[in-house]
């Protein structure tokens, strides 16, 4: 199978700036990325159907390795659809993202932060159990009980 | 008759009922008829397509009449069929329960509106995975579920939704973009992507190009699956969406990842090549997560690590490449998929009635609704795989293939899958623990309102004054059915479904292990596409 250099290099480049610009921080530079690997990737899809022939449509006559691959352009058809609703998505969540927070950059993780903050000592599980020792309490250390509440108000009367 | 001529039936039904909630739009008692009756249809059209393949084994349909290996074939085979019946009965439940849920809140934050065709959308991708033959339209399929999701994801667009919306956006589709490029790769090297003609077509490569291709599809697919060690995005994003829509990500779309896993490992690439890497990455899936697990004091983030560290059970049934092993894995899946939805759905149903699910505010909920307690229970204690639960059963069926193969990275696994079994169930007795057991002025952050409330819930309703401070802390809490039946029943029918599980072990280990059978020895998979004798002359 023969190659199209051109096809390649501007594939190669495609790749390398989408990675670039996914690796920022800003969702807008992300979703750039995001187009621009889409495109790498269709050119690679284009490229794997050969050098360009005839347009694939039956013609009386015509030998088979004279047309172009279909294949490869009924999937780019497909892959550019989907890219393009996606993209509309990413859009509408930048523009929310701005409406809700003036902002449109990634956010750390709320929940993250707690855990890689919190202490090692646990309280359910690493406090110490006082010992019990008796059953029995000392009258004066008693919580007061209804009992004790009730012999206290007729005490007072 | 032949089951795969109405397989069709099972990607077409969802999208019609799409367009018909979507027609319905102001209409939501409609809508929810629309949805629960579109979902009825095609489940009794999946368990009639089950039947069939049970009985005669693979079957596969040409869509538009074109000649394999030219056109989009569907594939009807045991595995596929399982997939599509439980993932659809699950899906019921889950359109049920969020049907309950709409209608006990009378519809009033966002857009629900929008939820009932997306959801339809969303199972017909999954539908559209499970069935084609073709590696395109299993990009097509995993496209259109995953479109659905983003928009179930940031549904109401909330700021926290929008954050973790972002996050799994960008990760799925970049590994929509590595299997894409896998895609054309694979075009490239072999001229098809019809599966069954690859299956033949790729064993004729050059061994380093196999090895390639096999590693970019098990990485694009490891995304998707959420195999660590790129399982980082699954905690951060699924706990913030809505109770329904985490229970339905949870439940079906790591399994459509697991599911193009074992194509890729059985059919496309069969052999053992990849096998111990594969345990390697198993081992440490179970332990990882797991570990994140028994960190989280929220009881959905808590559930998302149980999830990852489970597909590491699925993916070392599916490295061990034995009848044992991968047929304990196809019935693991088929557990799991029924047991974690269940959790996710009662972990909802637990926000309602506790008002959170951080388990620092909540306690006394087993006084407070005993239903709700056992509801936990049994799913959890499924989870955790003790006796006599599916669980249980789909773990010794791993570990017997595991003790069957004997190797010392075999042993290490077994151990592993002790081990995070163990650890599961330390993490969910926590939640039963705090949530459920201990009182809840014994919280950390005690809830007052939950504190107030007499076991018949008679203080709630009197504490919540929400129509005279619409922005106080109890809005969305206040005089709202806690635990509307609509919602409850979904539940226990999906906890009674994981219960069945166990009482028709018998028969779904059978299916598992023929499944798993076909699926090692390809000629029914193959001949089933591309007719009688393809596999003649193809070293084996």
């Amino acid at each position: 199978m023969t190659v199209n250099l051109t096809l390649l290099l501007v594939m190669g480049v495609l790749f390398a700036v989408g990675v670039y610009l996914i690796l920022e921080r800003s969702l807008t530079r992300v979703m750039l990325g995001l187009m621009l690997i889409t495109n790498g990737a269709n050119l690679l899809l284009l490229s794997t159907g050969g050098p360009a022939g005839l347009a694939p449509i039956f013609g009386v006559g015509v030998p088979a390795e004279a047309y172009s691959d279909p294949l490869p352009q009924a999937l780019i058809l497909t892959s550019i659809v989907i890219s393009f609703a996606v993209t509309a998505f990413m859009l509408a969540i930048i523009y929310r993202s701005w409406v809700l927070g003036r902002q449109d950059e990634v956010q750390d993780d709320i929940e993250d932060r707690r855990v890689a903050n919190q202490p090692t000592f646990d309280a359910e599980d690493d406090a110490e159990i006082p010992a019990e020792t008796t059953e029995f309490v000392p009258p004066d250390e008693a919580e007061e009980t209804p009992a004790t509440n009730r012999a206290r108000t007729e005490r007072e009367k | 008759m032949n089951a795969a001529q109405i397989a069709p039936l099972a990607v077409v039904l969802p999208l019609l009922g799409a367009a018909l909630a979507f027609v319905l739009i102001r209409h939501p008692n409609a809508q929810r008829r629309t949805g629960a009756i579109t979902l009825t249809v095609t489940l009794a059209v999946e368990v009639v397509m089950l039947a069939s393949a049970w009985a005669n084994g693979a079957q596969a349909v040409n869509i538009g009449g074109w000649i394999p290996p030219f056109g989009i074939t569907m594939v009807v085979d045991e595995l596929s069929a399982l997939m599509l019946v439980v993932s659809s009965a699950v899906s019921l439940a889950v359109l049920l329960y969020a049907s309950g849920q709409g209608m006990a809140d009378s519809d009033e934050e966002g857009p629900v509106s929008i939820f009932h065709p997306t959801y339809l959308i969303l199972v017909a991708g999954v539908s559209n995975a499970f069935l084609t033959g073709d590696l395109f339209n299993l990009y097509v399929g995993f496209e259109m579920l995953l479109t659905a999701s983003y928009v179930l994801m940031t549904l109401g667009g909330t700021s926290p939704r929008i954050r973790a919306g972002v996050t799994y956006v960008v990760v799925s589709v970049i590994s929509s973009m590595l299997f894409l490029v896998s895609i054309a790769m694979i075009y490239a090297a072999t001229g098809t992507i019809n599966m069954a003609d690859l299956a033949i077509k790729l064993g004729e490569l050059d061994p380093s190009t196999q090895m390639t291709l096999h590693l970019m599809l098990l990485v694009a697919f490891g995304i998707k699956a959420a195999v660590f060690p790129l399982s980082f995005w699954l905690p951060d994003s699924y706990p913030t969406a809505p109770a329904p829509v985490t229970a339905v990500f949870a439940g079906l779309l790591t399994k459509v990842g697991v599911y193009a896993l074992i194509r890729t490992e059985t059919l496309l690439f069969p052999g053992d090549r990849l096998n111990t890497f594969l345990m390697v990455v198993a081992v440490l899936t179970m332990l990882v997560g797991i570990l994140g697990a028994v960190a989280q004091i929220d009881i959905k983030r808590m559930l998302s690590f149980t999830l990852v560290s489970h597909i590491g059970y699925m993916v070392f049934g599916l490295a061990m490449s034995s009848v044992v092993g991968l047929g304990a894995a196809v019935y693991y899946v088929a557990h799991h998929i029924t047991v974690q939805t269940s959790l996710f759905l009662v972990a909802g149903l637990i926000e309602r009635r506790g008002g959170t699910t951080n388990m620092d505010r909540l306690g006394g909920l087993a006084k407070l609704s005993p239903m709700l307690a056992i509801l936990f229970f049994v799913p959890a204690m499924n989870l955790a795989g003790i006796p006599p639960f599916s669980g249980f059963l789909g773990k010794i069926g791993l570990v017997q293939g595991g003790v069957d193969l004997g190797s010392p990275i075999a042993w290490v696994l077994v151990a592993g899958s002790m081990i995070t079994s163990l650890l599961t169930l330390l993490a969910l007795a926590r939640v039963w623990n705090r949530v459920f057991w201990r009182r809840p002025e014994d919280a950390e952050h005690p809830d007052p309102v939950l504190v107030a409330t007499k076991p018949d819930g008679s203080a709630v309703r009197t504490t919540r004054h929400v129509e005279e401070r619409p922005h106080g802390r109890f809005t969305g809490r206040g005089i709202v059915q806690l635990l509307p039946m609509p919602m409850v029943w979904p539940t226990i029918g999906l906890v009674v479904m994981g219960v069945a599980l166990t009482v028709f072990a018998g028969p779904l280990f059978e299916l598992s292990d023929q499944a798993a059978r076909e699926m090692l020895q390809r000629t029914p998979y193959i001949e089933a596409v591309l007719g009688e004798g393809a596999m003649q002359g193809v070293a084996p």
